[in-house]
């Protein structure tokens, strides 16, 4: 019985140890960020090179799984793409027409600041939050290959998210359906603002929402892109989000709000690109906070 | 006896590092409606009620570390709420029996529902979040049923892991008698 009540003693003490370390350190790492130096170097040789071998298991089962498709399949898909080329030639002869015109007023307006000049590196995405509450992950880049904090993480076309935390092979990246992701947008066709904030009870959807875009006479459509605004000091202008699939005027009436889907495929992301000029680099501004 | 101290350590260690990496590689594809099954909280709690307090507390302990250091937003949250399931799920250990399935599975989901509500009150109801309602329709509750599914195949492993090591642990100890 002695011997039994020391253990529970003991126990006890190891809570009150451990915990008491947790919320110290929960203190700290919330102060300053030089805390979880010493642990990102223990995940350093820990979980990530397992993270990206495992990653690299599944990239090959991946292809395995692509190779056993059967040859019905790729005639089926062949014919359908034959009539897509069709449909598409005749589509890229109007846009290009379209292009002459839009090279034109480029010049005219110089709104030469396309994301295609940003200087991009290339990552893979390790992992995923280990829960259901966020939707953060982790690339196989960091410090040592210039990844910063606050770089901006593009897929595909669209933006994907940003880097919050950076360890020396690997960073965290807080994707834009995050619950806790707020963005400074505008509609591409009118330039009116609007933040687009990720949210939990949509993600499930794969929509975000986006508010506070002024009630004007500017009409914004569904199908409307879009992007990344002027203001933002984080995200760099003019980076694609996703279309307009809803707008509705608010209750005050003076604000529209309504939802985006996404340019990017949130649920199968495996590349990411991440551009490595941040916006805080661009403007010259030099913020501490 | 030190070695199999040790023994019993590293394996403890293999478990944790295996479990972290599945859950953050493989279990996001296997998701059922963007919910996935929480292994670590599986193994922080058989841990705990298999091998005590003690055992359960540092296993949580580091798996919530684990979690911390790459998707957490400051260290320590989730090492503190998984070093406290390590330690509920111990104070069972007296009523647990290697034969019976049933407390394992009832401990397993009750934690993972406290799991569940523990993190919706720290990170959406203190940020003034009050769709309870939902969060318990769309996360927790699937979260713990998909949890308890996964269960049923971990756990029978995970008991064996430790019969082995209880096995070995006791002839070496025997040994020396």
């Amino acid at each position: 019985m002695k011997k039994k009540n020391q253990m529970s003693h003991t126990n006890r003490y190891i809570l009150l140890g451990l915990s008491i370390f947790c919320v110290l350190m929960m203190v700290l790492s919330s102060f300053s960020d030089k805390v979880g130096g010493p642990f990102k170097t223990v995940a350093n040789v820990t979980v990530i090179p397992l993270q990206q071998g495992m990653n690299q298991i599944g990239g090959w089962m991946g292809d395995m799984k692509d190779n056993f498709s059967t040859m019905k399949q790729l005639k089926s898909e062949n014919k359908k793409l034959r009539e897509q080329v069709d449909a598409l030639t005749t589509e890229n002869n109007y846009l290009q027409e379209e292009r002459y015109e839009f090279e034109r007023l480029q010049e005219l307006y110089k709104l030469d600041q396309n994301y295609a000049e940003y200087e991009k590196t290339a990552a893979h995405v390790i992992g995923k939050d280990a829960g259901n509450w966020f939707g953060t992950f982790t690339i196989d880049k960091g410090s040592k290959d210039g990844i910063e904090v606050n770089m901006n993480v593009l897929a595909g076309s669209g933006l994907v998210g940003i880097v919050t935390d950076v360890g020396p092979t690997w960073a965290k990246v807080r994707s834009i359906i995050d619950d806790s992701s707020n963005i400074s947008a505008m509609a591409i066709s009118t330039s009116d603002t609007c933040i687009v904030s990720g949210d939990m009870a949509l993600m499930g959807t794969g929509q975000i929402a986006f508010s506070q875009m002024e009630n004007n006479d500017n009409v914004v459509a569904v199908g409307d892109q879009i992007v990344t605004s002027y203001i933002s000091d984080k995200y760099l202008q003019g980076i694609l989000i996703g279309s307009v699939s809803e707008v509705n005027v608010d209750s005050n009436n003076l604000t529209r709000s309504g939802y985006i889907t996404p340019a990017v495929d949130f649920k199968n992301i495996q590349e990411v690109l991440v551009i490595t000029t941040t916006k805080a680099e661009l403007t010259g501004e030099n913020k501490t906070e | 006896m030190k070695r199999m101290k040790v023994k019993r350590i590293f394996i403890t260690a293999l478990v944790i590092l295996v479990a972290y990496v599945l859950q953050c590689t493989v279990f996001p594809v296997l998701d059922i409606a963007g919910i996935k099954p929480n292994l670590l909280l599986i193994v922080t709690a058989s841990f705990g009620f298999m091998r005590g307090s003690k055992s359960g507390m540092l296993v949580g302990f580091l798996s919530g570390l684990l979690i911390d250091i790459q998707f957490g937003k400051m260290i320590g949250f989730y090492a503190l709420i998984y070093l406290v399931v390590g330690f509920l799920n111990g104070l069972f250990e007296q009523m647990f029996y290697d034969e019976d399935i049933k407390l394992p599975l009832f401990l397993i989901a009750v934690s993972d529902f406290l799991y569940g509500i523990t993190i919706y009150f720290f990170t959406f109801l203190l940020n003034s979040d009050f769709r309870f309602t939902y969060y318990l329709n769309r996360i927790i509750v699937p979260e713990m049923i998909y949890t308890i599914v996964i269960t049923l195949g971990v756990y029978p492993l995970l008991l064996f892991i430790n019969h082995k090591l209880e096995a070995e642990e006791k002839r070496s100890a025997s040994k020396f008698v």
